[in-house]
């Protein structure tokens, strides 16, 4: 399966009579992309607006951020079994409003979800202040049961996109990126002396609004499955999370996905890079069992001789971390893990939840628990007052000048465990 | 001006060795042993105003009353900053180190300082509440000691920011603090697993915790049957301690014969042990190692045998590697000889 991504580089986002790049500047139509996204009757009103890098702009609490991809050539579309029929993505051509993002915001959903900070501390941790945001704040019903409310938000989120992302659809990339993966067999013939290597790619699917989607099944429902990475590209898995922040992949996360893009990087060099296997984290233990046992029976029957794995999440699913670190490794492959951390405020505890001693190479994004301040900025996308009661917030963590002291759980995409950041812990 | 108190032990401040490690806390005025160099390391805007001197024995056996009273000799000198050692691999005085600066931080509110030996007991106990400088295991590392000391010292006094364990040689306390690396985690995870793949080595960003948990073996159901075996990491020895095993830090354990031997006695048997005071236990070594006693037990019926060799090493300053090492060898001895139990000492 082969895939060429073509980077349209978005300068700048400005409002505009019509939807259309021009020049690297992405210009949207504010009644265009209402009509594109409107029609939902549990959400009352859709407001759009603009976040610039740099801008003393907050937004929050923010649900989803998914980066305008088109399909411009291939089988399918973008974001199969939701905005596309359910054929299969990741050949062909996608074309990418590369520095342009849709942040879905608005009145809380559950009680966790985060802030994207355009300049200041909070835009060192984000990778959100570094993209041209249109934020889309939604205004629900009164009474609108939660998951309602999420799954409202996040249809609107993937049509923006959709929607904007047509922009780019004729316009020649800037940059074209390529990636292929060959099916097994004649992958493993391509590069006879490498060593195989493959991603275990594990999916928040703890349920109640922790919730991540393949080609439009609830990933709770599957058991561990292959995928060609370039699948993912294609939005094949998306997010349905509104819970903390920091470390659950927002859809854009997915799309980008930094682990797939660099095992490609050396794919052919140093290894020979398979294939991607999703698992998920369920909280029944014999959903773990079943899982794990399921993931590491498919890196033994890859003949796999290593493999990186992420969690997503935190708590319940570092036993399925574990778990899988521990069945795989015990067929004699070795793995690398991707975490992140809740070692306290003070950073004594012990970070994870549970622990092997076969996890011997972890890569960690940061402690999620370590406190920041926030300045106060200018002009705030959303609502300030959840601060106290979103995941890293505590009482007090709003002041009366609008600026915030939290936990860094607080900040979209912070502790990532895909490992999308520069941010790690380090022993002290 | 900076003003410091410094503590040290009996050892260290020149009035003896274990023979007085029973001395109640004193002050003195200025600096005493040790002080003098680090006086001159911490410079001209540092002084050692007043150097609190105990006994490691009087300080272990009234820990409460013997903190309370050093406190109050402390804070009568509204010190700045508060340095205990360095203890290199004394256990005792490592403890009594990292007590008093744990409670001096606590109840005078001001930054402490202390040094020992990354195995002295005392490090495990407190690295977790202190910076402590991590030194050579005996008294000939002092003069790599003061200058770290010092370093760290004028740090913690202007309240300066403490870099990471490696860069100011402090003992790694557990904290983890988030930090900005060159590349994405990614990249760090992909070259983790090329380096994993070709055998080449790579620092885990977070090393797993380890539990080393013991399960213990059910119960014996009738003793009256049972073999049972003395082991001791009390050091306890024949008379010249035949085998030269060593006072601290021990590379090896003894294998003694006690067949006929009913009591220990000042006469046949010693403590080779470096770590406490060794007089009780020479005068009667079965304080340590309760031969008397199983033999009494034996005679009566309670158990049915007291294996004929006694194991025997000294736990003081020996790595847990080292004691695991030990214990794997002897183990399989002792199942080959059809003991059921062990009774282990300490001291």
């Amino acid at each position: 399966m082969r895939l060429e991504l073509g980077n349209i580089f978005i300068k700048d986002v400005q409002f505009g009579d019509t939807t259309k790049v021009l020049n690297g500047v992405l210009y949207i139509s504010k009644q265009e992309l209402l009509d594109a996204v409107s029609g939902d009757t549990r959400l009352t009103s859709i407001e759009i607006d603009i976040a610039k890098p740099g801008e003393s702009t907050r937004i929050m609490p923010v649900k989803d951020v998914i980066e305008p991809r088109v399909k411009v050539e291939g089988s399918g579309g973008i974001f199969p079994g939701f905005i596309s029929k359910v054929d299969v993505v990741g050949s062909g051509k996608t074309n990418v409003l590369k520095g342009a993002a849709v942040v879905t915001a608005g009145k809380i959903v559950g009680f966790q979800e985060g802030i994207i900070d355009m300049s200041g501390t909070g835009a060192d941790y984000t990778p959100f202040s570094k993209t041209n945001n249109i934020v889309l704040v939604c205004t629900p019903t009164d009474h609108l049961q939660q998951h309602e409310h999420e799954e409202a938000v996040r249809m609107v989120g993937l049509k923006a996109a959709t929607f904007i992302a047509e922009a780019g659809r004729n316009i020649t990339p800037d940059e074209v990126k390529v990636y292929e993966t060959l099916p097994l067999l004649d992958g493993v013939k391509k590069y006879p002396n490498l060593p195989k290597v493959a991603y275990v790619y594990m999916l928040q699917t703890q349920g109640l609004l922790h919730d991540t989607y393949v080609y439009g099944v609830d990933a709770k429902k599957i058991v561990p499955t292959l995928i060609y990475p370039t699948e993912v590209m294609d939005g094949a898995i998306l997010s349905g999370n509104c819970v903390s922040a920091c470390d659950k992949n927002p859809t854009y996360n997915h799309l980008n996905n930094p682990i797939i893009e660099d095992l490609y990087e050396r794919h052919g060099v140093d290894y020979n890079f398979v294939g991607v296997i999703i698992t998920n984290e369920n909280v029944y233990l014999a959903d773990k069992e079943r899982s794990s046992n399921w993931t590491a029976k498919l890196a033994e029957f890859l003949g796999l001789d290593a493999v990186i794995i992420s969690e997503e999440g935190f708590g319940n699913p570092d036993t399925d971390l574990m778990m899988n670190c521990k069945k795989i490794t015990a067929k004699g492959i070795k793995t690398v893990l991707v975490t992140d951390e809740y070692a306290g405020r003070d950073g004594a505890s012990q970070s994870l939840a549970d622990a092997d001693k076969s996890a011997d190479a972890v890569v960690t994004g940061g402690n999620a628990n370590e406190v920041i301040q926030l300045p106060a900025m200018e002009k705030v996308i959303g609502y300030l007052t959840p601060a106290d009661t979103i995941a890293g917030g505590f009482d007090g963590s709003l002041r009366p000048d609008g600026s915030i002291m939290a936990e860094l759980q607080v900040v979209t995409g912070a502790t990532s465990e895909i490992g999308f950041n520069k941010l790690s812990a380090t022993q002290y | 001006m900076i003003k410091v108190v410094h503590y040290i032990n009996q050892f260290f401040s020149g009035i003896g060795g274990e023979e007085k490690a029973d001395i109640k806390p004193e002050v003195r005025e200025g600096v005493v042993g040790p002080g003098m160099a680090l006086k001159a390391a911490l410079g001209a805007d540092m002084e050692i105003v007043a150097t609190v001197i105990c006994g490691d024995s009087y300080f272990n056996e009234n820990i409460e009353e013997a903190t309370a009273e050093i406190i109050t000799m402390i804070s009568k000198y509204s010190p700045d900053l508060f340095i205990a050692g360095p203890a290199f691999n004394a256990g005792r005085y490592g403890v009594a180190c990292g007590s008093i600066c744990k409670a001096v931080k606590e109840e005078l509110n001001i930054p402490v300082l202390t040094a020992m030996y990354i195995e002295n007991p005392g490090a495990d106990m407190f690295k977790k509440d202190l910076h402590i400088v991590e030194t050579a295991n005996a008294a000939t590392g002092m003069r790599k000691a003061i200058p770290a000391m010092a370093n760290l010292a004028k740090k913690l006094a202007h309240n300066q920011e403490i870099g990471s364990p490696v860069e100011e040689g402090y003992i790694s306390r557990g904290i983890r603090k988030n930090v900005f690396k060159s590349e994405r985690g990614s990249k760090r995870a992909v070259n983790m697993l090329v380096a994993k793949l070709k055998g080449e080595s790579f620092e885990t960003e977070y090393p797993m915790p380890v539990f080393d948990r013991v399960a213990p073996n059910p119960p014996i159901l009738d003793l009256t049957k049972a073999k049972i075996a003395l082991v001791t990491s009390g050091g306890i020895v024949p008379k010249h301690n035949p085998d030269r095993i060593e006072s601290s830090s021990a590379s090896k354990y003894g294998k003694y014969d006690i067949e006929g031997v009913y009591d220990l006695t000042e006469e046949t048997y010693e403590t080779a042990h470096g770590g406490h005071d060794p007089v009780y236990a020479n005068l009667d070594a079965d304080r340590v190692l309760p031969v008397d006693v199983l033999r009494d037990l034996e005679k009566e019926g309670v158990i049915g045998k007291l294996h004929r060799y006694f194991y025997s090493t000294v736990g003081n300053g020996t790595s847990v590697a080292s004691s695991k090492a030990f214990a794997h060898k002897f183990t399989q001895e002792l199942l080959a000889d059809g003991v059921d139990a062990v009774i282990l000492t300490s001291t």
